[in-house]
């Protein structure tokens, strides 16, 4: 093989450490069962960030709104489970076509215009649609949520249970199938095209890549990830409620991306654990005022960099 | 029109506001063609190469690449068509290293930039084109460095490297080696003069040393119209010429 | 439906008070601030404790809402935000939305999350009716109506007329070389700065009494006041002043006709305009 054929295929080879990590976090239904419910969560956020990371890492495309998608697919899966097929895999395929749909139909809305313009759509899109499940009460059931979800078992036989291992195991079996894809996804040449439109978007277009076409397919993949998040959320949970498209939610998915860092798929997983870990010690201590704890956080965060704060060995330098 | 016409460009015309950038211009390259664009600070060279890219839209004229009107079509169309650039600022991806950029741009030229499934480096084809642009471009030994750290004149070369690996039919380089050290010009002199013969080439440049030794016709541009045309004895006998530069550089005889 | 328009009209003129900074704010530093709504908020609140604690009355309070506002924007501005400048704007989102946390936070604590109540002087209250009660003019939003409309003018006048107003324009056109001319732009930076946030207080105390004021007022109203620069534009006053009005009237109107929609309407309105002009409906050329 040719130097420049090996050279392409290292960045990609996977490493031990990814293979590790993962078969953890497989065993985790069983090393910690009854944390169980916990897993299942911090799998399904971590999903939803691996999505946004997509958009906001590979494409730069800022987004203050991506629980849009996130909702509607934890609305479209608890619907059709409640009035048309209990069964877990089709609910999901289900939400994540109708995100998938709504996501091209929004994606023109980012193609133009300024970073403000494309925060203020995507923001927009997530108002309207929470305020749209709000006064459509008598199918979401408005502000009370969409309670009594039952699922039908997984694949026929594994029933969802009391102590959420069936929801962990399903939750990280789908995850992971789902992160098998974005891997192949981010270093086929679609994905390095994304990462030229963000770097260079005159230069992009001056190589012949058709960046609207692009961006437009990258926004409406990412929708349908997100979707199948919210999805596997309203299954594992049994309801859904308004603040599934909530600023919020918007906000904490895109702090743990931050945290964990954009641009590499595990930002999404690391930023899920770590934003977690931080909510619970922090909610532990201070109950009513983890919005100051987080707040100040984030705009130490922002100050020093955050390759710095990894860094503390860093602090005393001037970079 | 001749056949041989690759690239022409009728009464192209560019105005902003009160101010005419581009003045009822018409230019023809030919097939294999070495052509300088030259001209004082401001006479609208870049705006000229923005207007034939599609990067503006012309407030009059048509352009036509290999006989088909390309005035409407979006820059990347008329890339895909083999209407290729450089720029005057490099015009990079600082996150990708020469060999990824130069494997993206050749799997976009080869039909496979829109797959989502195969890696980056599985098609032989495209690892080996990468592999015959870093040797003619010297940059086989910084393939795996990140852009950023790349010295100004390897990233010249990258520059003009990722222009050829769009195979292009036309090739219009703006200011090729402005700003090259000294030392690094060679290399970027050397390539530029090695370019593929049936690649119709369309040069900006100041340096007239590397005009008057590539160009076998020449056009001035001043105040965004064309002042004259002809082949380099011609522009440089040219008084008219010789008065619009005052001064710089001398004309070679 | 007269008074409707009157009442739109009011909360317009309040909205483009309130977000007139963070525009020129983006407009000249190219930041994005979501921290504006707390600006006001702290006037609101300073001008309900001065009030309520300190026995101020009206007229000095809502001045002191402005000063107060103003030297928190100056203090904020030369110790973070001006590290913030050259960073991405995901990062300046970030970071201003991490200061609106603390805020709404911080308030929380000190004063409790109840809607504060403020008490208007006498002249300001009662309501006058035109042509049989067509149209109902309640007086203390005849007085925002008029303030604002001062401010505005006055605005207007700085930026035209004066050197100060030249040199900000200079500076939103082009830094570098308004730099390179000798203009001091870190001055005009902090000055801005602390003048946008000051007005924004002075929003947030008039507006006390017609938005209410509580501790999640940031986060409740800083979309609209994104919607103003966004839809307005940050390269001029007339933009955002009529996107605020547009936006006032069409939210009371939305509220009145189609209570059920709320502000549905408003966000709708706003996707649709931002997608059919990304660069605002006021704004000439490209974003």
């Amino acid at each position: 093989m040719s130097t420049t054929s090996i050279s392409l295929g290292a960045g990609s080879r996977e490493r031990w450490w990814e293979f590790a990590v993962w078969i953890l976090l497989l065993l985790l239904p069983v090393l910690l069962p009854k944390h169980s419910l916990l897993v299942s969560e911090i799998t399904i956020i971590a999903l939803f960030a691996m999505s946004l990371d997509l958009v906001l890492g590979y494409s730069g495309i800022v987004s203050l709104g991506h629980a849009a998608f996130f909702g509607t697919g934890a609305y479209a899966a608890a619907l059709f489970a409640k009035h048309i097929n209990p069964d877990p895999l089709t609910g999901l395929l289900v939400a994540t076509l109708v995100s998938a749909v709504l996501g091209l139909v929004c994606s023109p809305g980012i193609l133009r215009g300024s970073d403000l313009t494309r925060l203020m759509v995507t923001l927009g899109i997530a108002l309207i649609l929470q305020e749209l499940a709000n006064k459509m009460d008598h199918i979401t059931g408005g502000a009370d949520g969409l309670q009594g979800v039952l699922m039908g078992p997984v694949l026929g036989r594994f029933e969802f249970d009391l102590m959420g291992q069936t929801a962990a195991y399903y939750a990280l079996a789908v995850t992971l199938l789902v992160f098998l894809l974005l891997r192949r996804w981010v270093h086929s040449p679609f994905g390095f095209s994304l990462k030229a439109i963000r770097d260079n978007r005159l230069r992009a277009q001056a190589i012949g890549i058709p960046v609207h076409a692009r961006l437009m397919a990258v926004y409406t993949l990412a929708a349908a990830i997100a979707g199948l998040a919210g999805g596997m959320q309203a299954q594992t949970t049994g309801f859904a409620s308004l603040d599934v498209f909530g600023f919020d939610r918007s906000a904490d998915v895109l702090l743990m991306l931050v945290i964990g860092g954009t641009g590499w798929l595990w930002g999404g997983l690391m930023g899920a654990v770590l934003f977690k870990t931080l909510h619970s010690l922090v909610s532990a201590l201070t109950p009513q005022y983890w919005t100051f704890w987080i707040g100040l956080f984030l705009v130490l965060l922002m100050l020093v960099g955050r390759e710095k704060l990894l860094r503390p060995w860093t602090w005393g330098r001037r970079s | 029109m001749s056949e041989d016409t690759v690239l022409s460009c009728t009464g192209l015309s560019k105005k902003f506001g009160g101010i005419t950038a581009t003045d009822n211009v018409s230019l023809k390259l030919q097939r294999g063609a070495r052509h300088a664009l030259i001209g004082p600070n401001g006479a609208g060279k870049t705006t000229l190469i923005n207007l034939l890219t599609g990067m503006l839209t012309p407030t009059a004229g048509r352009i036509e690449l290999l006989g088909v009107d390309i005035s409407r079509l979006a820059p990347h169309q008329r890339v895909q068509r083999g209407l290729v650039r450089t720029f005057q600022i490099n015009q990079l991806f600082d996150s990708l290293t020469p060999l990824q950029t130069l494997a993206m741009t050749v799997s976009q030229q080869l039909g496979l930039g829109a797959s989502l499934w195969y890696h980056l480096g599985n098609d032989r084809r495209v690892a080996d084109r990468c592999e015959q642009l870093l040797n003619q471009f010297h940059l086989s030994e910084v393939m795996d460095q990140p852009t950023t750290q790349l010295a100004y004149g390897k990233r010249r070369l990258l520059e003009m490297a990722i222009a050829l690996a769009c195979e292009p039919r036309v090739l219009l380089l703006d200011e090729p080696v402005a700003g090259v050290p000294a030392g690094e010009r060679e290399e970027l002199l050397q390539t530029v003069a090695n370019l593929p013969a049936d690649v119709s080439v369309l040069l900006i440049e100041h340096d007239m040393d590397l005009v008057f030794s590539f160009a076998k016709r020449m056009t001035v541009l001043v105040n965004g119209a064309v002042l004259t045309e002809g082949s380099p004895d011609e522009i440089a006998a040219d008084p008219r010429v010789r008065e619009v530069y005052l001064g710089h550089g001398e004309a070679h005889g | 439906m007269l008074t409707l328009l009157f009442d739109g009209v009011a909360y317009g003129m309040l909205l483009f008070v309130l977000a007139i900074g963070l525009s020129i704010t983006l407009g000249l530093m190219n930041f994005i601030n979501l921290a504006h709504g707390a600006f006001a908020m702290a006037g609101g609140y300073t001008l309900v404790l001065l009030m309520q604690k300190a026995g101020w009355p009206f007229l000095p309070s809502v001045f002191m809402a402005f000063a107060v506002s103003a030297l928190l924007g100056l203090v904020l501005e030369v110790t973070l935000y001006r590290r913030m400048y050259h960073k991405t704007h995901l990062e300046q989102v970030l970071f201003s939305i991490g200061l609106t946390f603390m805020a709404v936070a911080s308030v929380d604590y000190l004063v409790g999350s109840t809607q504060q109540l403020v008490q208007l002087p006498e002249f300001l209250k009662g309501r006058t009716e035109l042509w049989d009660g067509a149209l109902g003019m309640g007086h203390y939003r005849l007085a925002i109506i008029v303030v604002c409309a001062l401010l505005a003018w006055g605005l207007q006048w700085l930026l035209v007329h004066t050197r100060f107003g030249a040199q900000l324009r200079a500076s939103v056109d082009d830094r570098r070389v308004a730099a390179a001319m000798g203009i001091n732009v870190n001055t005009i930076f902090m000055a801005t700065f602390a003048v946008g946030s000051g007005l924004a207080g002075l929003g947030g105390a008039l507006g006390a009494e017609v938005l209410g004021l509580d501790p999640v007022f940031p986060l409740k109203f800083m979309i609209y006041f994104l919607i103003v620069v966004a839809v307005g534009g940050t390269s001029s006053l007339t933009g955002p002043l009529l996107a605020a009005l547009l936006l006032g009237i069409a939210d009371v109107a939305g509220k009145y006709y189609v209570p059920k929609l709320g502000a549905f309407i408003v966000y709708t309105l706003m996707v649709l305009i931002l997608m059919w002009r990304p660069q605002g409906l006021f704004t000439r050329g490209n974003a």
